[in-house]
This record gives C-alpha cells, structure tokens and sequence, in this order.
C-alpha cells in the first residue's frame, strides 16, 4: 500500500472514531444529535455536551496516542528495536515523576504552562539520558534494562511522593495522574498541551530520512552520509517533548507507542520513516477506541484509560519480545 | 582529479596506539587491497579516513579538501563505504536497501527521484539482482545479501569506495562474483580502497596491495613487487611458499612461525 494511501485510510479512520466517541457517555445520543451538536445546530445542552464534555475528551485521547505513536516509531528507528517505547524506556514515568513532583509542590498552580513544562523536562532528561547511554552501550537490551531501571526508579520516587501525601486529596490527584486518563479535559487543557505535541511529533517527522538510514546500523548510516549525533539529538528533543506534553495532558498511558508502530511496520515494508506518521494516527486511534471502550465498560467507578491501554499492551509486549525475529545485538 | 589522499594519520584507543603514520592515496581506475592480520589496524585507518573514528594525528584529503572536517553528507557523495558490519534492523525490501544508497542525495525510500531511481536501477542491474529486488531481505541467502549491500553502496555513485572485508564469510563462487564487481566498478572508472583477508583473491584483483602490522603500513605496491614469502611471514606469520606466473600467484601456506 502506497503511503498516501494509508495516510488517507488512516484519516478518515481517526475523523469517524472522534465523531463516535462524541457519541458515548452518560447520555447516549445518535449520530444526527452529535453532528448536528458538532455543527452548533443543535440544543443548548447537547451543544454544551459535545463541545464541553465530548469532543475534547476524545481529541485529548486522539492528540495523546499520536504523540506516543509518533514518539515510539522514534524511537524503535533510533535504537533500531521494536520494544523500544517511552513507556517501556521510563520516559513517561520520569515525565510523571516530574509532574507530580510539580503537583506535590503546589508549583503547578502558579501557571498552567508549568506541568506541561516539568513533564516535559522529566520526558527530555530520560530520552537524553538513554540517547547518551546508547552512545556507549551497544547492546540494545542492556538499552532497553536501563530504560526498565530508570522507569522503576521513577515509580520508586513517586510511591515516595504518595507516601508522604499530606491529605487525602492530592492523594486522589496524584492516583489519578499515574493511572492515565483522558476524562474531564477540556479545550483550555488541549490549547496548552496540543502545541508541544504538535511541535514534537513535527521534529520528529523532519528527522525520518535518517531514522531509515539507521535501518543498516550506525556504521554505515554515517557512511551514508547521516549525521549521527545531529540525529541523535533531534529524535531524543522530538519525543521528549511530544511524550512529556502527552504525560501532561493524560498522565502515564504506556504500550500503545509499541503496538501501533508494529502494526504499520508490516504495511510500509518495515521503512521507520514511512511508518512514523501512520504510527501517530493508528495509536491515535486506539486510544480514542480505549477511551470509548472504558466508557461502556459497566464497571461501578470507571476505568482509567492508562490501566486499560496496558492490561491490553503489556500481553502485546510481551508477545512481540517472544516472537522477535531479528537480533540485533 | 578525484583522490583520497592519507598523510601520516595516526589513531589511538586510550594509550594505545592502534593506526600509526599512516600514509596513502587512491584515485579512480585503481583497486587497492588492504592486508593485514586480525588487529594490524586495517578497519582503524578505514575508519579514521572517513571521519567516523577521530584521527589523533595526521590528516586526510579527499579532492585536497580536509577529510576530517568534512560534513558526513558532502563526503559520503564522494566516497561511499560499506562496513565490515552489515546489520540489518529491520527486514526492508532490497530495493528499499538499495536506495538507501542515495541517501547522501536527499533520496526518501518511497519517494526517488527520476536521477536516483536511475542509479538505483543501474546498480541492481550490475549487481543482478533483479529477480531479487521486490524480496524483503529476511530470506536471503548470505551471498545474496553480499550483493544487495555491494548495490547499495554503488547506488551512491561515488567515484571512490571504501568497502571494509566485502568477502569475509563468503563461499567461494560469492567472493569471486563480489570480486568481480568490485572489478567492474574500477574498470567504469572508480577508485576503491578494500580490506581483504584473501591474499591469493586480492593479488588477482587489486593493482596495489598496501600490507599493515602493528598499525603501521610495511609495504605498498604492486603484488608483483610486494606478494614475496617475506612480506607473507613478516605480516602473518606464517611460512609461506610465494611463486607466480603470468595466470597469477600461488601461495602455499606451509607453517605458522
């Protein structure tokens, strides 16, 4: 299949998903009220329910899974392996640590644009730090254990964090904020996280020529004439800020940055550059299918979309990891 | 004229000193075997000349211009390099494989250029594989994928090549068809500059045999001048009965010493 092609599929994919999860929630509606509503022909109260509720409930979970899809496409072409992640690299738990590390503070509530901000920074000091180790450890899975270490030391710190709550209620926030969910975002929360997604998913899409290059190893991608270390720095600055707006926006969702790219892989014959953007959109679109799903789920409280996306990811991980084909070590 | 030009480069790994004062040039129409044994600094002085491993002395010119300063992408359209690594991460197809030699070109896989399709399409000719081109390369024979990464440095259309053991792990009937296209690509007026460790293959094939121990170049010339048993035990080792007539060489390795 021709990229433009998937491209398009992929499009009209993510407008219907976001259309139908306009249409689930407390109140069901049908699809006339919802495009009606979307269309601002419709009752106050539907209005209201789209445009408050819905719709940047839905874009959240869209914008979120295009940042972990494009990031994790990234980073598999980078590191030139299909386990890599922001998730399973500890990059979103650093994010949250960060984060949280702001909430706990009370730092946050100074400014909006400061969570978005530490997230970012948490995302940014991970990638680098494992761009930098990568450098020197050439094996990719004692890569991929330093990413495990790094991701359990944030958890450490942040179960600190959760120990020495001083009251229930930033207990609550921070619960809230490790489990990963998209409910009760609102087009303020989108305006401040969307343009560092936006911005970081563009960096790395302008780094794609060289991530195919490193298909043949760094030895040769260089003798191909790429810029090692400018790549290196560019992939890391991407996905760092895409990931850390991302943990921003909905917290810590892991796994869906490694399931969608192994999709697509197949489909644009395995190119790490044709496969970034059609990463974006598919792992876009399963979170707004997650998040869709967490809402019918007939559960008393309702489910996180983070706890979702890894009971879901974690078997796919796990599956990949086992049934890998290349070694690359 | 196009020329890679090393005068007296000198590499170092910590305090050890692995390439020292190396000197040589290569120009196109000329194939130029490096011999050497395991860790006589062959890959090292490679390495150094085309800027991936820093030289800690010396310098090199590519068309007189400084090598060592020189931006990956300006370099790689003059000299293209195939490495003694050939990892593949991904099971790409072997067109794609092979355009990624135009990389240096601005090529996107996918997206090629009338010019780069053209020398993609030259090079899977010269290097048959056209039956081949549409395969992932998963499923290829060890020979086969020799000759798909053969392509793809050509694909480039550098007037030089570097190529670090282009044979190792090779059957017989491979190394003489990989030899043979490095042979073609000097006769259509390249210049090319190969490690080999097939003594007998590189005085059939190379106009000029650079031999390296201990990181230094003992002997350069031509394999009339320089194959002799003494070279052979001076840079392996090894007792070795030289003899040659106008078919070409033969070396009968008969100890190590």
């Amino acid at each position: 299949m021709t990229s433009r092609r998937l491209i398009f599929i992929l499009g009209v994919a993510s407008l219907v998903c976001i259309v139908v999860a306009c249409a689930f929630g407390s109140t069901p509606m049908d699809f006339t009220r919802v495009v009606s509503a979307l269309f601002g022909l419709s009752s106050a109260g539907d209005h209201v329910v789209i445009w408050e509720i819905r719709l940047p409930r839905a874009l959240a979970a869209y914008v979120v899974g295009a940042a972990l899809g494009a990031s994790g496409a990234a980073l598999q072409g980078l590191l030139r392996n299909p386990l890599a992640e922001p998730g399973v690299l500890g990059v979103t738990a650093t994010a949250s640590l960060s984060a949280t590390f702001a909430l706990y503070y009370g730092l946050a509530a100074s400014s909006a644009y400061l969570l978005p901000v530490y997230a970012i920074a948490g995302a940014l000091a991970a990638t680098a730090l494992l761009a930098a180790a990568a450098t020197r450890i050439k094996s990719v899975v004692t890569l991929i254990l330093l990413g495990v270490g790094l991701s359990s030391f944030s958890a450490a710190a942040m179960s600190l964090l959760l120990n020495l709550a001083p009251n229930p209620f930033s207990l609550t926030d921070m619960i809230n904020w490790l489990l990963g969910s998209v409910a009760n975002r609102s087009f303020e929360d989108l305006r401040i996280s969307m343009p560092f997604i936006v911005a970081g998913i563009a960096i790395l899409f302008f780094s794609r020529r060289g991530l195919s290059a490193l298909t043949l190893g760094e030895e040769a991608a260089s003798g191909l004439g790429l810029n090692l270390s400018r790549q290196r720095i560019v992939v890391v600055v991407g996905a760092g800020v895409a990931t850390g707006a991302s943990v921003a926006l909905a917290g810590a969702i892991g796994f869906v940055g490694i399931v969608a790219p192994h999709l697509i892989r197949p489909i644009v014959a395995y190119d790490p550059a044709r496969s970034l953007l059609p990463s974006a959109m598919l792992a876009g679109v399963i979170l707004v299918i997650a998040d869709i799903g967490v809402r019918l789920l007939p559960t008393a409280t309702e489910l996180k979309l983070g706890v979702v996306a890894a009971i879901i990811g974690a078997p796919a991980f796990i599956w990949i990891a086992v049934s890998r084909r290349v070694t690359y070590d | 004229m196009t020329s890679l030009v090393a005068n007296k480069v000198s590499v170092r790994a910590g305090d050890t000193l692995i390439v020292e004062d190396a000197s040589l040039s290569i120009k196109p129409g000329e194939l130029v075997a490096i011999l050497g044994a395991n860790g006589a600094g062959k890959t090292s002085l490679l390495r150094a000349l085309l800027g991936i491993t820093k030289a800690s002395s010396g310098a090199a010119y590519i068309n007189g211009e400084d090598c060592f300063g020189m931006p990956p992408s300006k370099r790689a359209k003059i000299v293209s390099y195939l490495p003694q690594r050939r990892p593949l991460a991904w099971p790409l197809r072997v067109r794609d494989v092979i355009a990624l030699g135009r990389f240096a070109h601005g090529a996107a896989l996918g997206r090629l250029s009338s010019v780069d399709k053209a020398a993609v399409e030259e090079a899977i000719e010269s290097c048959k594989l056209g039956q081949l081109q549409g395969r992932s390369t998963d499923n290829l024979s060890g020979g086969e994928l020799a000759r798909v990464h053969f392509a793809r440095a050509i694909a480039a259309k550098a007037p030089l090549l570097i190529a670090d053991e282009p044979v190792a792990e090779l059957d017989p009937r491979h190394q003489i068809l990989v030899a043979d296209l490095i042979r073609q690509f000097v006769t259509n007026g390249g210049g090319a500059l190969v490690v080999l460790h097939e003594v007998a293959l590189a005085a059939r094939i190379a106009d000029r045999l650079i031999w390296m121990k201990n990181g230094r170049i003992i002997a350069d010339g031509t394999p009339q001048e320089t194959l002799t048993s003494q070279t052979m035990e001076d840079v392996y080792g090894v007792k070795a009965h030289v003899s040659s007539d106008p078919r070409g060489f033969d070396i009968r390795v008969e100890a190590a010493t």
